[in-house]
């Protein structure tokens, strides 16, 4: 089968990004299988998986019964014997059944074994707020996975490096938690499909700027990029570094920018403590310290349970809310 | 959905061949075990029995943290074993040393583990053995993802995934159980009923007729066996392998077996097994009873049944100078397997580890 192009008019957005790295992954290996929750018939709640079944047949794209362990589990099991599983988790807070899986076996069956078991699988989770959601649709549970020594965490903020990164993070070899920005997935960007960014394990500067760096990934780099365009007004330029994975991290960007600006400020969803920003503070610390001008500071959500969507602005970090730190950032 | 449930039931008694005193129950010359099949049955019930008693010396003497005997469960175990093709995979829980035995997963690899050396030291493919699981009934998913990515590639092996009686309360179980059915995986569920979950009896977990019960609620056949009967165990087994490799789906099997040990060297059983009931048992112990067998028909003697006990110890004392001589992996070997490719942070650490040691040695 020949690639699909399903992005002809010079433009796309992240989830046809994502469709798309799907399709052409599984035209060019056939160990590729496709498996979750309404992702065949349907094509996914958000269509993701669109057209694949249609495609590729039911032996390699299929629903599921509605088990998150089974999906991971069986997923694992497919992959000992040589198979490429690319799951799908239907929403970020359904996922928690499945971390025991992930946890107890995605992560340690490689080390475990002394490298005789790899697991070359995906599993896809939408992830974060903004979308009006009812409860459990819109957690941020990016720090439980970076936390598991033996997992890798993926994250595009951009629709070029939801192309692109998912379909390096199939190929790798390593198992890989591809989460992704559900806020974002129809943001639209110029260009054409396939298109190949920097591999994972490299940030991306956004923007270039002197006055302070903000740190962030997913859903929160446009989010940044707004701050930037914001800053301009208030005569600062902040350079916006985009993570793209939490595991590995790209620290030598990160420390690099501190550097240059002397000032981090490190924006995510997730609740603040025990976050990555927490991480991301303290290595920049380690590594930056006589460059820095200020404390690190982190623009987050609150410590609390996500909230009920007329409440979900307020709890999001907003451009206003980067800026403010920003202020705060420069008053030291 | 089926239409012939009552087919999916167990049996109401266990299947079994052979009494407890050896005599034959029901004829089994249908299953055309050779007589050199049933003594090396009874031989790898004497080496996992051997073994066995090894490792729980061993720990004894400070050599391991700890151990799981198997004690009791040999002849489920041995006969299911025997009943695997070779390219046929098995995933164990932590008690299933009559199966690694057979499969020829070195013994001393097992052993290490429980030492702290590594937490696995043989190629899963080589033996067709996974690594055993010590999260309850999480590796039955695994199992049947397998399961359906062997047939899926055209390939007709089937798995087999080892649970105790307590964990078939665990979700997983449930899940493995339905994702099977209505993937028609050719995988076979084996619950060893131990009668016990550390302490906690069956009535703490089930009110079912019986845990193979369990099986008709996701329209899986279900099989009863003695599993202090190798051959019942084998017969059955074999069934539900073929019937799995046939494409007639999944299998769930319960053997009735019995721990004879606490549930690890760190348990203490006085506290809630009665030894009447341990002595009930002993009288139905899986080793004594192909024993009697073979006595009785002729195909075994005290010579031979000497020499194998003799080869067996020979085996288990290779084992132990293996284990005593054991140390631990180097350090680096630590960070070496997390991954395929390791994040620099890892590399930083690992470094950094090595060059303290350095230190530390100069």
């Amino acid at each position: 089968m020949s690639p699909s192009p399903p992005v002809t008019d010079r433009s796309y957005t992240l989830a046809e990004a994502l469709n798309a790295a799907l399709h052409d992954a599984m035209a060019e290996d056939d160990r590729v299988v496709v498996f979750g929750e309404d992702v065949a018939t349907l094509g996914g709640v958000f269509r993701i998986t669109d057209d694949l079944q249609r495609k590729y047949g039911d032996d390699r794209v299929f629903d599921t019964p509605l088990a998150e362990s089974g999906i991971v589990g069986t997923a694992i099991g497919m992959a000992m014997y040589g198979l490429r599983p690319v799951v799908e988790i239907q929403f970020d807070g359904f996922m928690y059944p499945a971390l025991d899986q992930m946890i107890s076996h995605m992560a340690k069956l490689r080390n475990r074994t002394a490298g005789a078991i790899t697991l070359p699988m995906v599993v896809r989770v939408p992830y974060g707020g903004g979308i009006g959601a009812v409860e459990h649709h819109s957690e941020s549970p990016e720090a439980y996975l970076a936390h598991t020594a033996g997992l890798k965490v993926v994250t595009p903020g951009t629709p070029e490096d939801a192309y692109s990164l998912l379909l390096e993070s199939i190929r790798h070899d390593d198992p890989i938690c591809f989460l992704e920005p559900k806020r974002r997935y129809y943001e639209r960007t110029q260009g054409a499909l396939p298109v190949t960014t920097d591999p994972i394990g490299r940030a991306a500067v956004r923007s270039t700027g002197e006055t302070a760096t903000i740190v962030t990934y997913g859903p929160m780099v446009p989010t940044a990029m707004k701050a930037a365009e914001g800053a301009r007004d208030e005569g600062w330029s902040l350079e916006v570094v985009d993570l793209r994975s939490l595991q590995p991290l790209d620290y030598d960007t990160v420390v690099a920018s501190v550097e240059k600006t002397g000032r981090a400020i490190v924006v995510h969803e997730a609740p603040m403590s025990f976050g990555a920003g927490a991480e991301i503070a303290a290595r920049i610390q380690e590594r930056a310290f006589y460059a820095l001008e200020a404390p690190v500071l982190r623009v987050t959500g609150y410590d609390t349970p996500y909230p009920p969507s007329l409440l979900e602005e307020e709890y999001l970090p907003s451009p206003d809310r980067i800026l403010d730190a920003v202020d705060e950032a420069l008053g030291y | 959905m089926t239409d012939d449930a009552t087919s999916l039931l167990p049996s109401d008694e266990p299947i079994q061949y052979l009494a407890p005193d050896g005599s034959v129950v029901a004829d089994f010359d249908h299953l055309g075990l050779t007589p050199d099949d049933l003594v090396g049955m009874y031989r790898d019930i004497v080496r996992t029995r051997t073994l066995d008693t090894l490792a729980i010396s061993l720990q004894r003497q400070g050599q391991l943290g700890v151990w799981a005997s198997a004690r009791g469960q040999e002849g489920a175990q041995v006969g299911i074993a025997w009943a695997m093709g070779l390219r046929d995979w098995a995933f164990p829980s932590y008690r299933e040393h009559g199966i690694t035995t057979v499969r020829g997963v070195p013994f001393a690899a097992l052993l290490k583990q429980y030492k702290g050396t590594w937490m696995g030291l043989y190629d899963p493919h080589e033996h067709q053995v996974a690594p055993h699981s010590i999260p309850i009934a999480t590796h039955l998913l695994h199992a049947v993802g397998y399961a359906k990515a062997a047939a899926l590639s055209g390939d007709d092996l089937v798995t087999l995934a080892f649970i105790g009686n307590g964990g078939t309360s665990e979700g997983d179980f449930h899940e493995a159980l339905n994702y099977a059915a209505v993937w028609n995986a050719p995988t076979v569920f084996v619950i060893q009923n131990n009668q016990y979950a550390i302490s906690e009896t069956n009535e703490h977990q089930c009110v079912a007729p019986s845990l193979a019960h369990k099986g008709i609620g996701y329209g899986v056949r279900s099989f009863s066996v003695d599993g202090n009967d190798v051959v019942a165990s084998f017969a059955v087994a074999s069934e539900a392998i073929e019937s799995a490799r046939a494409g007639e789906g999944p299998a769930l099997i319960e053997a009735h077996t019995y721990r004879m040990q606490p549930h690890t060297t760190a348990d203490d059983d006085t506290r809630y097994r009665p030894p009447e009931e341990l002595a009930e048992w002993l009288e139905r112990c899986p080793l004594d009873r192909i024993e009697l067998y073979l006595r009785s028909q002729g195909l075994a003697d005290d010579t031979l049944c000497d020499e194998i006990r003799a080869e067996a110890q020979a085996e288990a004392a290779e084992v132990r100078a293996e284990v005593l001589a054991a140390g631990p992996e180097p350090i680096e070997a630590l960070f070496d397997n997390v991954y395929v490719e390791p994040p620099a942070s890892l590399l930083e650490q690992r470094a950094a580890v090595l060059e303290r040691l350095q230190e530390v040695h100069a």
